[in-house]
């Protein structure tokens, strides 16, 4: 019948133009979502100034792209994962499994990570010992750990005022989110000597006490914010006494609804992270794989690209989105243009 | 019929034999109350859809509005020959060596130069001037020499994109309270768009680019269209309708026509019908599985998202298809057969185009549901910064990566700036007519050709 005939050479053209497809002219990215502004902003500008085509640039985590990433070589795979956190070993084993052993690793730069509330609120100067106290399961009180107490702010720190306690935290899909337990939580568990006594507690295991550190309380008062910022943004603007965890280029794209908290009495900026003053701060990274330079046009092109002096640079349009500029750009340009790979050139 | 209920009707004796037929009794009033009862709510719940879908409706546009609009500032540059060809040559290729970077300080100099002409006096910087610009702007510039290296050394006129902030400000969404912590616009920027505004140099209207433009990065949402995503959309449909209009109409034929009625049939019958009710995130992990990861096709290819969408669409059309082929009397049927058609010519030649507005209203309805349909695309990786380079040709078309409308209006919503935000809404207008059209069709197919028996 006719329309027998219509799909059969239907689907036969799906096929045949399929395997035409093989031959990808275009670089394609994945990875972590932080990323995915700087990675499309030089994409774009990647797609105006050479004779390649926009690189293609998916969100979906820094996991799910090193995952992707890691799958193996070839056209079907992608060629550079973003990610928010450094590549961890366990991935560079999965990666040397599957046939990715040459991973070329680029620092872009610095991110930073704000404390921000409604622009109508209360204002507050936190240390990370304050969030501790606010959002871990357990805090010390008379040299024992018993669950947590506090409800409202002014429990936390008497110069605060009484506010209840109403927190939005990354979950723990984001790679946000094991910043946030690095730099504040535990910080902050150091910083109130919990961490000694969990120590104790647990045969001086120093890794099981910073797991029981950065344990957050479950009742209610510290929400896990799976989705993107634009969600925890919306829950603040439905609930005026929340205070979210933000990154620092949302933050400044929305300075009319955000109030930011300071750290430790820094004020964050792209200045004051660069200095190292505020405290909560994390690279961000892309990995090549070094196999497909060469086989797939303009791939080392746009590695190049993107940490030239005019993008990642300091007064570069990704500094001016809210990246902080890596002050040893110049020796990833280099490490970038000899192809160095992660363990040492072989 | 309906004589006989009337109270008044002569010659009916009341079965009670008490009181008059006129005069209500208890039970009777009960009863009559008891259907104004519902008579209420079923108004009240008609009246509680109508207002969710006008406030939906309300919302929607006057969110979206402002995103067909967008403001844009004409100015004239001076195309300086020493900063684009130093050699002098007009060699295409020593033109590309100059990137857009080397085309901003162009525009620093325009500005610098248009403010005094105009008389407006100003302590900004001519970078804080170029600050109100689209960062695209150098682009812009950029495109034009290269298309025509002959305007280096001459004075264009140029209508360049304002920035986001500048754009919102002219649509209310920004204000000088709204900046104050803002460190990408200042306020002295938003009186030099004020005096700009009275020159008459900052003009905001219709915005075709919105329509039929490309996605943009999050620096310049003020540039950023639903054009590709719409072409990408369209390739998908395409292939659903291709794929899914055939295999479903020939399955829906076969079962209702020529299948033996016994326990298979019954087991794939529920089957469908169990399909039809799947998830669609579910069909864009097998997508992934199935088309991706085992098949090898592209990834973020509009030819995944239609196949995995076919899958979704099938038992639709199938089930539609069914009822539409069983409300073709069997008298048609045994009239073919009985003058000598034989069993396919009954089916092809008097049922099918019979039952072809069911079918097609059926189709087209399947087709609105995929148009809008976004979580298994998901996972095929067609969210992302995707829609930025058109496809050229019918190949490009359905294995360049791209997505699809209602992806990219995910896409918007979740990105930092505001003004993405004003776009996502402006995406579900465009999504909406879509959906309105395809259906309006639907229906006037429906009224116009079905028949009744």
């Amino acid at each position: 019948m006719s329309f027998v005939k219509l799909t059969t050479s239907a689907l036969a053209i799906a096929a045949l133009s399929a395997s035409a497809a093989a031959a990808r002219d275009q670089v394609q990215v994945a990875g972590s979502s932080t990323v995915l502004p700087y990675a499309s902003i030089v994409a774009e500008a990647f797609g105006e100034n050479f004779d390649f085509p926009t690189p293609v640039v998916e969100s979906g985590g820094s996991s799910a792209g090193l995952k992707r990433f890691c799958e193996g070589v070839g056209e079907n795979t992608i060629d550079v994962a973003n990610a928010s956190r450094k590549i961890k070993e366990s991935e560079v084993a999965v990666c040397a499994e599957n046939g990715v052993t040459e991973i070329i690793e680029v620092r872009i730069g610095y991110d930073g990570i704000v404390f921000a509330s409604d622009i109508a609120g209360n204002t507050f100067e936190f240390t990370p010992t304050d969030w501790f106290l606010a959002l871990s399961d357990t805090v010390l009180v008379d040299g024992e750990m018993v669950a947590n107490p506090h409800t409202t702010w002014d429990q936390v720190n008497a110069a605060f005022p009484n506010q209840p306690i109403q927190a939005f935290v990354p979950g723990t899909k984001h790679g946000t989110r094991e910043v946030f337990e690095d730099k504040v939580i535990l910080a902050g568990c150091e910083a109130t000597g919990a961490f000694d006594v969990l120590k104790e507690a647990n045969g001086d295991d120093k890794k099981a006490a910073e797991k029981a550190c950065i344990a957050l309380r479950t009742d209610g008062k510290s929400v896990d914010i799976d989705g993107d910022y634009t969600e925890t943004l919306a829950r603040i603007e439905s609930n005026k006494d929340g205070i979210g965890v933000f990154g620092l280029a949302f933050y400044e794209n929305n300075t009319d609804k955000l109030q930011v908290a300071t750290m430790g009495g820094v004020v964050p900026s792209t200045e004051s992270i660069a200095t190292g003053d505020y405290p909560v701060s994390r690279p961000l990274f892309f990995y090549i794989k070094k196999a497909h330079i060469g086989v797939i046009p303009g791939l080392k092109d746009y590695a190049e690209f993107f940490v030239a002096d005019e993008i990642a640079g300091p007064d570069g349009p990704l500094s001016e989105y809210g990246l902080v500029a890596d002050p040893k750009l110049e020796e990833t340009q280099s490490a970038v243009a000899d192809e160095a790979v992660l363990g040492g050139n072989s | 019929m309906t004589d006989a209920t009337t109270p008044s009707a002569p010659g009916i004796t009341p079965v009670s034999g008490k009181g008059s037929l006129l005069v209500q009794d208890a039970r009777t009033r009960k009863r009559n109350a008891a259907e104004a009862r519902f008579k209420a709510y079923g108004i009240a719940a008609i009246t509680v859809g109508m207002l969710m879908l006008l406030i939906l409706v309300f919302n929607i546009l006057t969110r979206g509005v402002g995103a067909f609009q967008q403001t844009f500032v004409t100015l004239e540059v001076q195309l300086l020959e020493e900063k684009l060809d130093k050699k002098g040559n007009r060699n295409i290729e020593d033109l590309k060596k100059v990137s857009t970077f080397g085309y901003a300080p162009l525009l620093r100099g325009a500005f610098e130069t248009e403010i005094a002409r105009m008389g407006i006096e100003t302590d900004l910087k001519p970078k804080a001037m170029a600050g109100l610009l689209s960062a695209g702007a150098p682009a812009q510039l950029r495109n034009l020499v290269l298309s025509d290296p002959d305007v280096i050394g001459t004075v264009q006129q140029f209508e360049f994109l304002a920035s986001s902030r500048v754009d919102g400000y002219l649509k209310g969404r920004v204000s000088r309270d709204s900046i104050a912590n803002d460190k990408n616009i200042s306020a002295e920027q938003l009186d030099l768009v004020d005096h700009l505004v009275t020159a008459g140099a900052i003009k905001k209207r219709f915005n075709l680019d919105f329509i039929t433009g490309a996605d943009s990065s999050d620096a310049r949402p003020e540039a950023a269209g639903m054009g590709v995503s719409m072409l990408g959309s369209f390739f998908m449909m395409l292939v659903v309708l291709v794929l899914a209009l055939p295999i479903g109409v020939a399955a829906s034929i076969y079962l209702e026509e020529f299948a033996p009625k016994n326990w298979l049939t019954d087991i794939i019958e529920v089957n469908i019908s169990n399909l039809a009710a799947v998830p669609s995130i579910v069909f864009g992990i097998l997508g992934l599985a199935v088309f991706i990861n085992y098949m090898h096709l592209p990834t973020s290819a509009p030819l995944v998202g239609g196949l995995v969408l076919t899958l979704m669409t099938l038992p639709t059309i199938i089930i539609s298809t069914r009822a539409s082929l069983k409300a073709v009397p069997p008298s048609i049927r045994d009239a073919a057969l009985g003058v000598g058609a034989s069993k396919m010519q009954s089916v092809f030649h008097h049922v099918l185009p019979l039952a072809a507005p069911g079918i097609l209203t059926g189709t087209i309805i399947g087709l609105a549901q995929a148009l809008g349909e976004t979580a298994p695309l998901l996972l095929i990786g067609m969210v992302g910064f995707i829609a930025s380079n058109p496809p050229d040709s019918i190949a490009s078309g359905l294995l360049d990566p791209n997505s699809a409308m209602p992806a990219q209006i995910y896409e918007w919503a979740k990105r930092a700036d505001p003004a993405f935000y004003e776009r996502a809404w402006g995406g579900i207008i465009i999504l909406l007519l879509f959906l309105i059209t395809m259906n309006t069709i639907a229906v006037i197919l429906r009224r116009r050709f079905e028949r009744r028996w």
